[in-house]
């Protein structure tokens, strides 16, 4: 398959003016987005790696988009940060670039919010070729148009990011996790209702269905215990503590639960939708992030349901067309006219 | 028919005004250096008059610009001379507010506090904070993407909107985002949400709600210079700890808020103050670290809020730093300049600097832990040439902050005020995309003309 492989801004600016049709890819974790379809050239963009600033005290950095999740983070642990959002397929090879395009986030989520929350800044190169900053490197800004959430899910329709910039905070100290089992669907949601109230700070609140609840905290050691108490107390019962729990999460955030289904799919979910998604013929799946969102494997016959129920997805993995529905137009339309007119780019 | 016979037919008399005298508190915002008299204003009451005004505004190539309580520092909700005002005070209704989604969906007069009240009983809240929420509505706060004292942690108005209802310049209504915290797809909405006005006006706006913090520990430090409570500040973050807020008022802002508001503050050069928040425990963990930590920060007097009337009492003075300053001189310009946290003693020495070179006063209050300036800087407007002057000073200031590696504004937003900046913290093709944007969306150039937009995007290098 034809395909170039910048390693330089320049040479992204240059490929972008070269290509009628482009899809770009970083690590290639969601090959529904990433696989290049009929007449589009691949953009790989690994070659277009690394840490461009870091400073610890101030909470950002920027990296090129091209920045394996992995390498950021190693760099963040060293320093005692993270990624509060999380993103998923980390240790699969997803990159910075690639999160943002898709707009994932994963279980730790709970916390303090998703990738659209913490990206700061981006330089993108347009659909003419021209290379576009919005956003910044602090962590408030309000000058410019925000081009930098325009990014986040976007499947790379405006422009090619090339550089990004987010915000980090310190990590956790320790951690632990409760599992609980509900005797049913409809005990599980009241008890994350009842928990989504509650000011308990979780680092995750996952639903593994019918009945599990996951539950991680995070903090400083000395309080973890009495805060775990509490939640058994509120809950009534007490579960499964997992002391060592890093292994477990990472294995969530790599979606390695949907390592058996021929499509993966992002859902857009909440409690009030659950009971719904339930009755449809859906695979290994769990909610994060109490409830709000959905990770699941399904085959041709669930992706059908969900579009029959006009439920939102994207497709990660295993379908040609990812993301349902498409874009409202004309809002869509007129953004896209503005930076790709000509239509180099995904959702074209 | 022409244009003021359409608006007629749409609205009744008391809600649209076209005399001299119903259109002067209209003439300006919170920025009244700036006047501009509009040709009329509607007052709608529902969303459907709205989408009628601005259709109107389309067919007959009239400006127009949405405002709320007219808040802006920046001169946001100028009227365009000659143009519509369409005030959305009277749309303030919380249209549902659901726990169990923890959202709030709302029109956009409604003022901010108000969101915060509602969700209360639920034990929830609307998190950004900006000072004026007492006032300000959630459509300004919403194109400004408003701030507060809590962004380093909870974000700001973009982070807390879901999803939105708009009325496009061209008339067209539609709706981004949803009702959830992951949406898929572009994320519209949030690429909507601090663009002033200038791609459409909110009808409808989805707010995410927080659980309220259980515990909060709030903490008053003195020091002798600005530098050592900034230093201090590095060294809570050093050290992995998160406030809520971290703020910073320099001696003359403390005496302006001693004399408005009594607050009882330590006399000093600089005043800091942490709070930080969570789950009991956490929060008593949290604050035996920074009590050692401040112990060996060289504070003059440090206080611990004991309840949460004590807590009050600490953030009194700071609320009411702005309006406090306002008693010490007759006018004041108030910037809202980023820099990188690390370069916060650097700029305020400069602006000291800067401050006696002009002959001006400047305060300072400032958002410490995401390096948000807000230098007040004092003159009277009475005096010949001092206007000018104390522009020249808030521009200089500015350039400091972008020179520093920070931005123009952290909350304010650009308006009518900044825009001659745009091209020295942004390249000409930025300025351009955001002009291509700007064009797609409102060929006419109808919505909140004038603003945030160089005349020409010449811009950086």
């Amino acid at each position: 398959m034809a395909g170039v492989r910048p390693e330089r801004v320049a040479e992204v600016q240059e490929a972008v003016r070269l290509h009628p049709r482009l899809r770009p890819r970083g690590g290639g974790t969601k090959p529904a987005l990433s696989t290049p379809r009929e007449g589009e050239v691949a953009l790989d963009l690994s070659g277009l790696r690394g840490i461009l600033a870091y400073e610890p005290e101030e909470f950002v950095f920027t990296a090129y988009a091209g920045t394996p999740l992995q390498e950021v983070e190693e760099a963040l642990k060293a320093h005692g940060q993270y990624l509060p959002f999380h993103p998923p397929l980390a240790g699969r090879g997803a990159t910075l670039g690639g999160t943002v395009a898709a707009g994932l986030s994963g279980p730790l989520r709970a916390r303090y919010g998703g990738v659209r929350d913490f990206l700061l800044g981006v330089r993108f190169v347009d659909g003419e070729g021209r290379l576009v900053r919005g956003g910044g490197q602090v962590v408030k800004n309000a000058a410019g148009f925000p081009f930098h959430r325009l990014m986040v899910g976007a499947l790379g329709a405006f422009g090619v990011m090339v550089e990004l910039s987010f915000k980090v905070f310190p990590r956790p100290q320790a951690t632990r996790t409760l599992r609980v089992e509900m005797e049913s669907l409809e005990a599980a949601l009241e008890a994350l209702e009842r928990l989504r109230l509650l000011p308990l700070d979780l680092l995750a609140l996952d639903l593994v269905p019918p009945g599990r609840l996951e539950i991680r905290l995070g903090g400083f050691p000395e309080s973890l215990r009495s805060r775990l108490e509490r939640l058994q107390a509120l809950l009534g019962r007490e579960g499964e503590v997992l002391e060592e729990d890093e292994a477990h999460w990472e294995a969530v955030r790599d979606l390695a639960f949907l390592e058996e289904s021929p499509i993966w799919a992002k859902v857009p979910a909440g409690l009030a939708l659950i009971p719904r998604l339930e009755g449809l013929p859906l695979g290994p799946r769990r909610y994060l992030d109490g409830g709000e969102v959905l990770y699941a494997g399904l085959d041709g016959e669930g992706l059908e349901a969900l579009r029959r129920e006009g439920l939102p997805y994207l497709v990660l993995k295993g379908a040609e067309d990812p993301l349902f529905p498409p874009p409202p137009a004309p809002f869509f339309h007129r953004l896209k006219e503005a930076l790709d007119p000509r239509s180099r780019f995904p959702l074209g | 028919m022409g244009f003021l016979e359409e608006l007629r037919a749409l609205f009744p008399p008391g809600r649209l005004l076209t005399k001299e005298a119903e259109l002067a508190p209209y003439e300006s915002d919170a920025l009244t250096a700036y006047r501009k008299r509009p040709l009329a204003v509607v007052l709608p009451q529902r969303k459907e008059e709205v989408v009628e005004a601005v259709r109107l505004c389309h067919r007959h190539g009239v400006p127009f610009v949405a405002r709320g309580s007219g808040t802006s520092l920046s001169g946001g909700s100028l009227p365009v001379e000659g143009g519509l005002v369409i005030a959305l005070n009277r749309m303030n209704r919380i249209l549902r507010l659901d726990p169990k989604a923890r959202i709030a969906v709302v029109e956009p007069g409604v003022v901010n506090l108000e969101v915060s009240r509602a969700a209360a009983p639920y034990g929830l809240y609307y998190a950004p904070d900006p000072s004026s929420q007492p006032i300000s509505t959630i459509g300004g706060n919403v194109a400004f993407n408003s701030g507060g004292a809590h962004c380093l942690k909870y974000g700001m108005t973009a982070n807390h909107v879901l999803g939105l209802e708009v009325v496009t310049p061209e008339g067209e209504v539609v709706r981004l985002g949803g009702e959830g915290l992951e949406g898929v797809g572009p994320d519209l909405h949030g690429f909507f949400v601090g663009t002033e006005g200038l791609l459409g006006v909110a009808l409808e706006v989805t707010l995410r709600l927080l659980p309220k913090p259980e515990a909060y520990h709030t903490l008053l430090a003195a020091y002798g210079s600005l530098e050592a409570a900034g230093e201090t500040v590095s060294r809570i973050l050093r050290q992995g700890l998160l406030p809520g807020a971290i703020e910073i008022m320099d001696r003359l802002a403390i005496e302006a808020a001693e004399a408005a508001v009594k607050a009882g503050y330590p006399r000093a050069e600089a005043l800091l103050i942490v709070e930080l928040e969570g789950p009991r425990e956490e929060v008593a963990e949290e604050a035996r670290v920074l009590e050692a930590l401040i112990r060996e920060s060289g504070a003059q007097e440090v206080r611990v809020a004991r309840d949460e009337a004590e807590r009050q009492a600490i953030w009194k003075g700071r609320k009411a730093a702005f309006s406090a300053v306002g008693r010490l001189s007759p006018d004041y310009i108030v910037q809202d300049g980023v820099v990188p946290r690390s370069r916060l003693a650097e700029a305020l020495r400069e602006i000291g600097r800067l401050s006696q070179a002009y002959g001006l006063r400047v305060a300072n209050v400032f958002h410490a832990g995401d390096g948000n300036l807000h230098p007040l800087v004092l003159y009277d407007g009475k005096k010949p040439g001092e206007l000018e002057r104390a522009e020249a000073l808030a521009g200089e200031i500015l350039r400091l902050c972008i020179q520093l590696g920070g931005s123009l504004t952290g909350e304010h937003g650009i308006g009518v005020e900044k825009k001659a900046y745009m091209p020295e913290m942004f390249a000409k093709e930025d300025l351009e995309a955001m002009e291509r944007v700007k064009r797609a969306l409102d060929p006419k150039g109808l919505a909140n003309r004038g603003k945030v937009l160089p005349e020409v995007a010449h811009g950086r290098g």
